[in-house]
This record gives C-alpha cells, sequence and structure tokens, in this order.
C-alpha cells in the first residue's frame, strides 16, 4: 500500500497540543479477517447474522468477567487528563483518538443497554445504539490504540484504555468481525509454533547459520541450541529475532552471554514464540492456547529455567500473566495440581520467567561479564522504554527495575549514555507507534503518525546532545522503528537491540577480541581471565 | 412541605444506599482474572494501600498529569469534604464527646464552601474554554457542574446573606433520623438546597459518581505486582486449566 500521507511535521519542544481536527484518521482502519483466519481461533468466519445483539451479549459476558472493564466504564468523570496523553491523538489531532474519546466509543453502548441512565435517558449521557455505524467507528478506532497504557498513568482512576480496547476486539472477534493481521499470526502460531510459521528444520538451519557467524567473529564454538532435553534454560524470544535487522544482533548477544555464563541454554521448535498477539485481541482463552506451548516446551525439555528475550508485550504476558495462564511461576495453591506440576520442575531460587536482560544484569553484578566498552565508543545511545515493559511489568524485585535494569546493561558496555526528556520515558513513554496489533502495512499511516512524540523527544537529544544510537528492548519497537525512522529523516541503522550494544562488547572468555586485548591488558587482568 | 421532604429524603437516602450496595457488591463479585496494575506498582499490600491513599487523598496521578485540574479539582473535593464535616452538626448532637470535634470544623467548613464552589467553577471553565475537554464532555456533565454549583451557592447564601432557621433544620433532620416528621423551614433558598442534595443522592450511584467508590475497585491501582511470586486465578480461568 503506497503511503499517500503526510509524515507530521516535528512541533515545537517541548510539544503542546494541536487543534482538534475532527475525523482526521476516520478513514484509516485494518483488513479484516477472513474466515481461515478467523475460524481457527474459534471465531465466526464473517459477520454474523445478529450481530448486534450478540455484541451487546458478549459485553455483558465481558463485564461480569472483568472487573476492570466493569469499574472503567462506570468511572470515568470526562475530566480531561488523558486527553493529550495518547501518541496517536498527538500525531493526528483527531479528537476520538484521545482517550476518553476512544472509551467512549464503547462506553456509550455500555450505558445504552447496562445502565438505567443510558437506557431511559440516552441523550442525556451520550448513549448509543449497537448500529453499523458504531461497528465501522469501533474497527477503526480500536485499532489506532496500542494499548501502550500511557492514558492510565495519568487517570486519577487508573482507567486503562488498553483493557477497553481489548474488550471491543474482543466483541468485534465473537461477533466475526476481527482484524486480519492479528489473527492470522495468531493462527500461524497455534499451528506451527511461531508468528512467522516458520518450521523446525528450517529454524535449526538459520541458528546454525547465525552460530557460525558468532564464530567467525570471536573464534568460538558459540551455539544456538535448539530441542535440547535437559537444558538448564529454555529461551523464549519473539521469531522476529530469527529474521530481523537489528533483531538478529540481540539473538547474537544473547547467545553469547549465556555462552560466558556457561550454563545450557535451548530454544524450542514448538514454542519458538514469545509474542502473544492474543493479548492485542483481548481473549484469554486463546492467550492461554500459546503461552501452553511454553508450558509444554517447558515440561517435555525438563528445563529449570525460563528466560524471555527482547519482547514488550510478550515480556508482559510473560511477567504478569503466565503464572496465571499456565503455571509459569511460583505460589501456586498447595491444591493447584496443573500449577504444580511444573512449578516443582522449575528452580524455585530465580525469578520465573526471566527477562534476559535481568539474567544479563546478575551476571554483571556478579562480576562474571567483561566488557571493551571502547567497541562501542562510536556510538551515544539513548534508550527507548517499551510501553509494556514500562507500565506492565517489571524487572528484578523492586519497583521501576524495568527501567534501572536495562539502562544498567547499556551503561555497562557503553561510555556514552543519554536520556530522552524525562515526560517521554519510564513511566511516561511514548509507544513506537506500532504496538498492539498495529504493526501492519495496511495501518502505515497511523504507525508513522504514532511514533511522532517519540521522534519529536529523539530528535532532541540527536541535536543537543549528539546521541546517534537508538536502543530498543521489544520487536515490535525495532520493526516499527526500522519502518518509521527514515519518515523522520533519521537513518535506520542507528536503531539496535540492547543485546546487541552487549554482544558487540562482551570480551568472551578465549575469544579472538580477547586475544586482541591481552597485549595491553593488566598482568593481573590476565590473570584473572583465565580463572 | 415537611412531609414531602421528609419523604424525599427517606426515597432518596434507600436509592443512594441501595444503589451504591448494588453497585459496590457488582464490584466486589466481579473477578479481576488478570494482574494488570500499572507499573511500576506496589510489590506489597501495604505499598498498594499507601498508594491508593495518596491517590484517594492527594490525586497523585492526577498531579502528574495536569496541574490546572488537580487544582481545580482538588479544590472542590477538599472542600466539599470539610463542608460536609461541617454538616454533620445536623445530625449529630454535638454536645456528646465523640462529636466535639464537629463545632471545631465549623469555620473551616464554612470558607471551605467558596474553595468548592471555585473548584467546581474552575472545572466547569475549563470544560468549556479547553477545546478537548468542551470535546469529551456531554450534557450530563454540564448538569452535573450545575447541580454541584447549585448547591453550593444556595448553601453560600444561606450562610452569608440570607440565614435560614439552622436550628428548626436541625430539629427536621434529627427528627428524621427517628421517623418523626418535624417542622421544615419553607425558605426557599433551603428548600431549593434540600431538593438539589436529594437529587445528587438519588444521580449518585446512576451517574459518574460512581468513581467515588469505583478509585477502590481499579485493578490498575489496587493489585500488588506480584505475578511471578503468586499464582493469581480467577474462578472462571481456572476452569481452563482441566
Amino acid at each position: 500500500m503506497a503511503a499517500e500521507f503526510q509524515t507530521p511535521e516535528f512541533r515545537e519542544y517541548p510539544a503542546v497540543p494541536n487543534a482538534l481536527v475532527k475525523d482526521a484518521s476516520a478513514h484509516l482502519s485494518p483488513f479484516i479477517a477472513k474466515p481461515n483466519h478467523q475460524e481457527p481461533l474459534g471465531f465466526p468466519g464473517e459477520l454474523v447474522e445478529n450481530w448486534e445483539e450478540k455484541a451487546i451479549e458478549k459485553m455483558g459476558d465481558l463485564l461480569s468477567k472483568y472487573r476492570g472493564l466493569r469499574v472503567y466504564l462506570d468511572s470515568c468523570v470526562k475530566c480531561g487528563s488523558c486527553t493529550d496523553k495518547c501518541h496517536y491523538f498527538q500525531g493526528t489531532n483527531d479528537p476520538k483518538n484521545m482517550p476518553v474519546a476512544r472509551q467512549d466509543l464503547l462506553r456509550s453502548v455500555y450505558r445504552r443497554y447496562f445502565t438505567f441512565a443510558g437506557k431511559y435517558f440516552p441523550k442525556l449521557v451520550g448513549a448509543r445504539d449497537m448500529t453499523r455505524e458504531v461497528l465501522d467507528e469501533w474497527y477503526s478506532y480500536f485499532h489506532q490504540c496500542s494499548q501502550c497504557r500511557r492514558c492510565s498513568v495519568f487517570c486519577p482512576y487508573g482507567i486503562d484504555t488498553a483493557e477497553i480496547s481489548m474488550a471491543a476486539r474482543e466483541i468485534m472477534d465473537s461477533i466475526g468481525h476481527g482484524q486480519k493481521y492479528c489473527n492470522e499470526i495468531l493462527g500461524k502460531v497455534q499451528t506451527v509454533g511461531n508468528n512467522l510459521g516458520l518450521p523446525g528444520p528450517a529454524l535449526r538451519a538459520t541458528m546454525e547459520e547465525f552460530a557460525e557467524e558468532i564464530q567467525d567473529d570471536t573464534g568460538l564454538p558459540v551455539q544456538i541450541p535448539i530441542d535440547v532435553k535437559g537444558a538448564e534454560i529454555l529461551l523464549i524470544t519473539p521469531s522476529a529475532d530469527f529474521f530481523a535487522e537489528p533483531h538478529i544482533d540481540g539473538l547474537m548477544g544473547y547467545a553469547k552471554v549465556f555462552h560466558e555464563a556457561g550454563v545450557s541454554w535451548t530454544l524450542s521448535s514448538h514454542a519458538a514464540e514469545a509474542a502473544n498477539f492474543s493479548m492485542f485481541i483481548g481473549s484469554y482463552s486463546n492467550m492461554k492456547k500459546v503461552a501452553e506451548r511454553i508450558r509444554d516446551a517447558a515440561l517435555e525439555l525438563g528445563v529449570k529455567r525460563i528466560v524471555v528475550g527482547e519482547c514488550g508485550h510478550a515480556w508482559r504476558v510473560a511477567y504478569s500473566f503466565w503464572n496465571t495462564l499456565t503455571g509459569v511461576g511460583a505460589g501456586a495453591d498447595p491444591s493447584d495440581e496443573y500449577a504444580l506440576k511444573l512449578q516443582k520442575q522449575l528452580d524455585p531460587t530465580v525469578p520465573q520467567p526471566m527477562h534476559i536482560c535481568e539474567f544479563t544484569y546478575d551476571l554483571i553484578q556478579k562480576g562474571k561479564l567483561r566488557f571493551d566498552k571502547s567497541a562501542n565508543d562510536h556510538r551515544t545511545v539513548t534508550f527507548h522504554d517499551s510501553c509494556n515493559v514500562a507500565r506492565a511489568s517489571r524487572m528484578g524485585d523492586w519497583a521501576g527495575g524495568q527501567f534501572d535494569i536495562p539502562r544498567e546493561v547499556i551503561k555497562a558496555c557503553c561510555n556514552n549514555y543519554v536520556d530522552m526528556d524525562p515526560d517521554t520515558i519510564k513511566e511516561k513513554t511514548y509507544c513506537c507507534g506500532g504496538g498492539g496489533g498495529l504493526l501492519t502495512d495496511d495501518l502505515m499511516e497511523i504507525r508513522v503518525k504514532g511514533a511522532l512524540p517519540r521522534m519529536e523527544a529523539l530528535k532532541e537529544v540527536v541535536d543537543d546532545q549528539g546521541v546517534n544510537t537508538l536502543a530498543a528492548i521489544c520487536a515490535i519497537c525495532k520493526a516499527q522503528f526500522a519502518k518509521v525512522l527514515p519518515y523522520y529523516n533519521f537513518p535506520m541503522h542507528m536503531l539496535v537491540s540492547t543485546h546487541q550494544l552487549v554482544g558487540e562488547s562482551l570480551i568472551l572468555t578465549g575469544s579472538n577480541q580477547e586475544k586482541a586485548l591481552q597485549p595491553q591488558a593488566e598482568p593481573e587482568q590476565e590473570a584473572s581471565a583465565k580463572e | 412541605m415537611s412531609v414531602l421532604y421528609a419523604l424525599l429524603f427517606y426515597v432518596a437516602t434507600v436509592l443512594l444506599i441501595a444503589g451504591l450496595v448494588y453497585k459496590i457488591r457488582q464490584y466486589w463479585i466481579t473477578p479481576a482474572p488478570l494482574k494488570i496494575p500499572t507499573t511500576p506498582a506496589p510489590t506489597t499490600r501495604g505499598g498498594v494501600v499507601f498508594r491508593m491513599a495518596r491517590e484517594v487523598v492527594l490525586f497523585e496521578s492526577l498531579f502528574k498529569s495536569n496541574k490546572w485540574i488537580w487544582l481545580f479539582g482538588y479544590m472542590f473535593h477538599v472542600g466539599l469534604a470539610l463542608v460536609l464535616l461541617r454538616h454533620f452538626r445536623y445530625f449529630v448532637d454535638t454536645t456528646s464527646f465523640i462529636w466535639s470535634w464537629v463545632p471545631l470544623i465549623s469555620p473551616i467548613g464554612k470558607y471551605a464552601a467558596f474553595a468548592m464552589v471555585i473548584g467546581l467553577l474552575g472545572l466547569w471553565g475549563r470544560r468549556i474554554v479547553v477545546e478537548r475537554i468542551r470535546y469529551i464532555s456531554g450534557p450530563s456533565d454540564h448538569l452535573m457542574l450545575a447541580l454541584l454549583v447549585g448547591i453550593g451557592i444556595s448553601g453560600l447564601m444561606m450562610t452569608f446573606v440570607v440565614h435560614t432557621d439552622i436550628v428548626a433544620v436541625k430539629v427536621f433532620f434529627l427528627g428524621l433520623m427517628r421517623f418523626s416528621i418535624q417542622e421544615l423551614p419553607t425558605d426557599p433558598l433551603l428548600l431549593l438546597h434540600l431538593a438539589l442534595v436529594a437529587t445528587l443522592m438519588i444521580i449518585f450511584p446512576l451517574s459518574k459518581l460512581l468513581h467515588a467508590p469505583g478509585v477502590f475497585f481499579s485493578p490498575s491501582r489496587n493489585q500488588v505486582d506480584n505475578p511471578r511470586e503468586k499464582r493469581h486465578i480467577a474462578a472462571w480461568a481456572a476452569k481452563l486449566d482441566k
């Protein structure tokens, strides 16, 4: 699809909200799922006959299952706090991209069918019937939300638009009006084991190639093993790490870290995917189904630990939901046989699952990794906090560890590090613009426009502090930035994986790099290196 | 008139309590199947209580977001709280020890009403002037502000301009609490004030005023961030494990 839109202009920094432009992005909606994308997930193939009725029925079902949805739909006072917080609103100026207005698309229907005021005084409280117009509006604007939760940080009641957009997508799926991108991918992961549909043998061949590449570079037989029974660690990483740039360099970074740590590890061809797009479509049952492939792989391979690669929403699912969905974690009830079956196998002395950044950080803390920071001296690095890592998960055992740990990892291997504007990082980070199931070419316009606030903050540190490297920690962020940076006149190669920075500076014991450094090394360091 | 108002207040009280009980029960029994605290979130229960307290007492998230909304919203809510405390004097025996704080707070409550009304007018002004907030405002949002401003101004008028017989008002309400209908003064301002208050009580559980109990049930604010340490599972979700 050719891009027939204007990349937004940078605003004066720090940015002030523009005037509203009604329906500025009303024309944007993703391709609709075909029956063969819908049916394998348990959804009707196309819009069912009495869909209005079915939609309301589904809404009632969700209201009885999700307290958050009920409370969020009731509690909004329209204070306006969230109105300027969404990156898609900032990039499009379309008022329906203000979080509260997006919620109201669904809230208006909720009020009509589920509240006294909406049943008897619809005009007064802005209640609407479920009509085709409403459905089309839902389809468009609930696919202009990346579920990044930035609005929920600023809401006095913590109303989370992500929950509402998930519910809306679940309702639309249930009446046969799903999104092609997410549902097609979910079909692949549920049948083949990864979003790409990459079968086991192809995966194995690719990993061998990467291993050779590392060997050529380091002179060491660093392995990227697959399906190794009895390995200590199962690595679950987004399949983008197997084929996309700069993701691959991140994967090679993990492999080097595992090698240097001297642990046995493996990928699984059955569960070669950390991503779980079921979260984007709000489908608990599908989310569980995809996560169960990981549980099955862990049981099958008999691993003691599960480590997760760089991916934002996947880390949310892993950190926040895996224990609930499949028992990957700890603290199951003694009567909970399902969860205990796995929990008894997993090492209780370390967090399950563990983020690769936590893994690397621990090794750094213990002094087990040595870096040649000068290898990254040509870089001045800034770090993009991924929304799902920042606002929907944690690393380490302290609140906010998800901000500190990746930064500490980067600082351990780079001399030049700079943060972007404090209003655009950590819990206030802006989405890359491609999260939440929007990373598809048919939504390119909203992706580019939604990236505006992040690009503006990046521009500021590029211009003022000489930043030339943007480190990301999420497969979606990386894929999105790779596409979007050029629209804003940044070079694509400024984007790196966080573990790429690690991999490029890590001194593996016995490697070519270590040998090259040795003439300058102090005698004691040499001795300790050989230990 | 006394009978009419007595009935009005009985009905309003029943609807307020029944409505709130119904909604709170509904929030209580609806499961939260997934851990969705907005992080960074406290890792202990005590931490969550502290977070919630900051949210309810200081409006922390709103403060982070927008200083004007925070200022006006805070003036209104704190003003309202003090005014409500002051109104205890119509319902309790202030000579008894446990209520002895009521007369002490009275002078503050008197002026807090100004903060309340100014806060409301500030919020209303933003609703009209700021384009984004104007866009999201519906008729009910304006009416709610009108109702609250009406209550505030009619109350202020009685305090500072046209006094009413507050001793008689107290007799009336103490009577209501013992199910005996006493004479209510018939000053138009008082009748207006009371009618608006009863209206507010009735619409409370039917409207966005549910944010008051709602905030305590918001999973993004009230959940402990410990999903790896403890398996969190709702009853309907546990069935899928089988």
